[in-house]
């Protein structure tokens, strides 16, 4: 019992990470219907650059995080004028090779500038310590990412859900012709989302590489696939959906990995998602939408 | 009795012979040369793979992002063989039973995945090839787990690729052609208008699907065949992002298509070989530019003619 309760607080703030990279998968899926293969290598920048301010600048992690959200909001923006913006009218799999090439671009600028090689985060910048709970031990840095995730969906599900420019996403994901003759700029809300789910990639980028120490130019493949299967396990373009699915597949990942199966743990994630995709497609969360001709 | 020996079909058989002629006094006079020909094998052979995702995606319209998973298969079951049985027979003993596996395999995932559509399919191929990946990583005792199988011996040479790449077109183009194809296109234009019209949708798909890997299985083969090792690690996501690449570079439904687009993708990066480490970097942006500014492709879903085109190097039929 004991270490099942562990591995679930270890999912738990594992899964926190995952949940904030779907995030961003499921809202661009939402507005533009389009995977954004590229989400996971925001999320690698956003890893280097708050290394480089918690070691070049000495700073700590808040303003790491804060500084990281606000370059990939900036990197993703960009990405999306340049790349995806003349493609919105074309075939969807035209958009996800182009998706694939801005993928294979930041991985290998990353490398070609930072080198190929594993970057270590400075640990001192953490608080040290261990929070002991009847025999499972949480450490402060595993509470740190799950509150700080959790703030930051809170803080995306007010963006969503209060503000007008929440309001104007969920239009323009719903119809964005419909949107468009409202008034609404369904340029300005496209980009919005992308800065938003980026920032979301970059804060999760700063976690990720505390959690593991260790940084890498290849990092945001795997991870990058996981959360889009976090994505679509939750019902994708549900915001919701997201987190559960992420957290969801952390918790799943750390209890098959504890429990001895860790060369099998990749598999269980994408055979839990082949079987989310045959009993019910449209995720946990989703509607199933009728066909009309 | 049909006329095989329509004018069309001469000129294409001349073509095929002239070029084939052409490749091989290329390699006996050496300017071909070793380095060449294994960028030339490596071409081969990312055709034939092309060829049968383009079916998949180009004929039937479905989305599979798995083609290296039943690569994957290919390979395996042919190296296994390769190393028990020796010399030709061997080889093609190993084709077959790729084949018959991968038929088997594909046909398992067919059924119930097709019933999905768009990404929600990629995905779930997707899925399905990394199984397929991680299961050979973890049967150690036949595939040889991470560290692979070695010493598996070299047959494929430019008659083996050359004579599959023909061959398949032969089948794709006979496939496209026949009832059965023309239900499949109807499948790809408009899904719902073809079951009305009493196609059988789930047929079709999953018969371009299961064709669609078996010639991926092929590609395994020679590939297995080419390179003496085979490790799970090559058969990843990003294998069958390099043949989705070629499909969608030369134009989704164009068989001419897919062949100059792995000809050009494979002497890019053969030149850019020269530039290590800046290689990756000049190729995203290729493609990013290509899409950008060919949507559809090189060749969008036409095919060059070669009753128009006499000379000209390319793709077969019309």
């Amino acid at each position: 019992m004991t270490i099942f309760l562990q591995q679930l607080v270890n999912g738990l703030s594992l899964g926190s990470i995952f949940a904030l990279v779907a995030l961003g998968y499921t809202m661009v899926y939402g507005i533009i219907k389009l995977i954004n293969f590229a989400h996971g290598d925001i999320y690698m920048v956003g890893a280097y650059i708050g290394y480089f301010v918690i070691t070049g600048l000495h700073l700590g992690v808040v303003p790491a995080i804060i500084i990281a959200m606000a370059a990939c909001a900036l990197l993703g923006v960009v990405i999306e004028k340049i790349a995806y913006k003349p493609l919105r009218h074309a075939s969807r799999i035209t958009s996800l090779i182009t998706a694939i090439g801005v993928s294979l671009f930041l991985e290998y600028t990353m490398q070609y500038f930072m080198g190929a090689g594993v970057r270590t985060m400075p640990d001192d910048v953490l608080l040290e310590g261990v929070l002991q709970i009847g025999g499972v031990s949480i450490t402060y840095t595993q509470l740190m990412i799950f509150v700080i995730a959790v703030l930051l969906m809170l803080l995306l599900q007010f963006i969503v859900k209060k503000t007008k420019i929440g309001k104007a996403m969920r239009a323009v994901s719903t119809d964005p012709d419909a949107a468009q003759l409202m008034g609404i700029n369904v340029n300005a809300t496209i980009s919005y989302t992308f800065a938003i789910g980026s920032a979301l990639a970059g804060a999760a980028g700063v976690l990720v590489g505390l959690y593991y120490n260790s940084i890498s130019p290849l990092m945001g493949m795997t991870p990058g696939l996981k959360a889009f299967i976090a994505a679509v396990f939750g019902g994708i373009g549900i915001i919701p959906g997201a987190m559960m699915g992420g957290v969801s597949i952390g918790v799943l990942e750390t209890l098959v990995a504890g429990y001895g199966g860790s060369l099998y743990k990749d598999a269980v994630v994408y055979v839990i998602l082949i079987l989310i995709l045959l009993i019910k497609p449209s995720g946990l969360l989703g509607k199933n939408e009728k066909e009309k001709v | 009795m049909k006329n095989w020996f329509t004018k069309n079909n001469i000129r294409w058989a001349v073509f095929t012979v002239l070029v084939y002629a052409l490749f091989q006094y290329l390699i006996s006079v050496n300017i071909i040369n070793s380095y060449y020909q294994v960028v030339l094998y490596n071409i081969g052979i990312n055709i034939v793979l092309a060829l049968g995702l383009n079916l998949i995606i180009g004929y039937s319209g479905q989305f599979s992002l798995g083609h290296a998973g039943f690569m994957a298969i290919g390979a395996y079951c042919a190296g296994l063989v390769m190393l028990k049985v020796d010399g030709t027979v061997g080889f093609l003993a190993g084709i077959g039973f790729g084949i018959v596996m991968t038929a088997l395999i594909a046909l398992i995932i067919a059924i119930p995945t097709l019933r999905l559509r768009g990404d929600y399919l990629a995905i779930a191929t997707l899925g399905f090839s990394e199984v397929i990946r991680i299961a050979i990583t973890n049967m150690d005792d036949i595939t040889g787990g991470a560290a692979g199988l070695n010493n598996i011996p070299k047959i494929t040479n430019f008659n083996w690729i050359f004579g599959v790449i023909v061959i398949s077109l032969v089948l794709i183009v006979n496939f496209a052609r026949s009832s059965h194809g023309r239900a499949t296109a109807s499948v790809r234009e408009d899904e719902i208008a073809a079951e009305s019209m009493g196609v059988n949708t789930t047929k079709y798909k999953t018969l371009a699907f299961v064709i669609g890997a078996c010639l991926a299985s092929v590609g395994g083969a020679l590939y297995a065949g080419n390179f003496y090792t085979l490790t799970p690690g090559i058969f990843g996501f990003m294998k069958s992002v390099d043949i989705l690449v070629i499909v969608v570079f030369g134009g989704m439904g164009s068989l001419s298509g897919s062949i100059v687009a792995a000809f050009l993708l494979g002497l890019i990066n053969m030149f850019l070989n020269d530039y290590a480490e800046l290689r990756m970097i000049i190729y995203s942006v290729l493609i990013i530019v290509i899409m950008v500014y060919r949507p559809n492709g090189l060749f969008g879903n036409k095919e060059l003619n070669i009753n128009a085109i006499f000379k000209r190097k390319g793709g077969k039929r019309s």
